[in-house]
């Protein structure tokens, strides 16, 4: 029951945040609106009780790349001239509808498999144990922070003054 | 009760929306930020699959760990790519950047 009233109450304001996001004029309170999303996306991953994820989530997503996203729209003078749309706006608007329509069937025709079990509480060792343990995904970790790295370089080398 | 399709279909809301917004927005920042929605959106139909589908497994949960390190290092390239072109051009408008058109 308290899960059904926060699911409702946060996938409500994400959902509003979210249009705000595309649809408010002022860029910086766009970015304000992608925050309070990233947010509510938190509250629904301790719904789903993936603890660790949320945490994480806040982490990276409120702390870190809405930080960055902030700074570049400092840096940038396009705060002034808010953010309009292009021409393309309604077929913009027609294709997403019919993405929409198209995955949002496939999703409840679909007969998912639901499992009774309940979900595994707290999930921090299992998720430790999947990405460092034997037989899980030790390969992408080790891959990922190669990714990272050429990820900062590439932002350093991009940003330099000449 | 809330199941899994409820999940399913809050993220595809999320998804189109963040689909329309980078499809038809100018400005670049914004772009990128419709980006970061879809991400997200692609993060709780994993989660949710996890939850409801493979409760003990946890493998959508470690997907989303990777889809999120792959978005840190997106946005900090995309957003350095912004600023190069903001320094040259003086604009992120994104129809004015038509520097690779013919």
């Amino acid at each position: 029951m308290g899960v059904s009233v926060a699911f409702w109450v946060l996938a409500s304001i994400a959902v509003l945040a979210a249009l705000s996001v595309v649809l408010v004029r002022d860029v910086f309170r766009a970015a304000l609106s992608l925050i309070l999303c990233f947010l509510m996306v938190a509250g629904l991953y301790i719904t789903l009780s993936a603890d660790f994820l949320a945490a994480v989530q806040i982490l990276i997503y409120v702390g870190a790349i809405s930080v960055l996203i902030i700074l570049a729209i400092m840096l940038t003078r396009e705060v002034q001239q808010g953010s309009p749309s292009n021409r393309f706006r309604l077929p913009a608007f027609f294709v997403a509808v019919l993405f929409f329509a198209g995955i949002g069937y496939a999703m409840l025709n679909t007969p998912w498999q639901i499992s009774s079990t309940p979900p595994l509480e707290p999930t921090t060792p299992a998720i430790a144990g999947l990405l460092f343990g034997p037989g899980g995904f030790i390969l992408p970790v080790e891959i990922a922070p190669v990714l990272l790295l050429a990820a900062i370089i590439g932002a350093i080398v991009l940003v330099r003054e000449k | 009760m809330v199941g899994l399709e409820h999940y399913l279909i809050l993220s595809a809301v999320l998804f189109s929306i963040g689909l329309y917004g980078a499809l038809a927005k100018r400005n670049a920042i914004i772009i990128l930020m419709s980006i970061e929605l879809m991400l997200n959106a692609v993060n709780i139909a994993m989660v949710a699959f996890s939850r409801y589908i493979v409760p003990l497994m946890l493998t959508g949960q470690v997907f989303a760990i990777f889809v999120m390190v792959v978005a840190a290092a997106e946005v900090a390239v995309g957003l350095a790519i912004i600023i190069a072109i903001y320094r040259h051009h003086d604009t992120i408008d994104a129809t004015k950047i038509d520097l690779m058109k013919w």
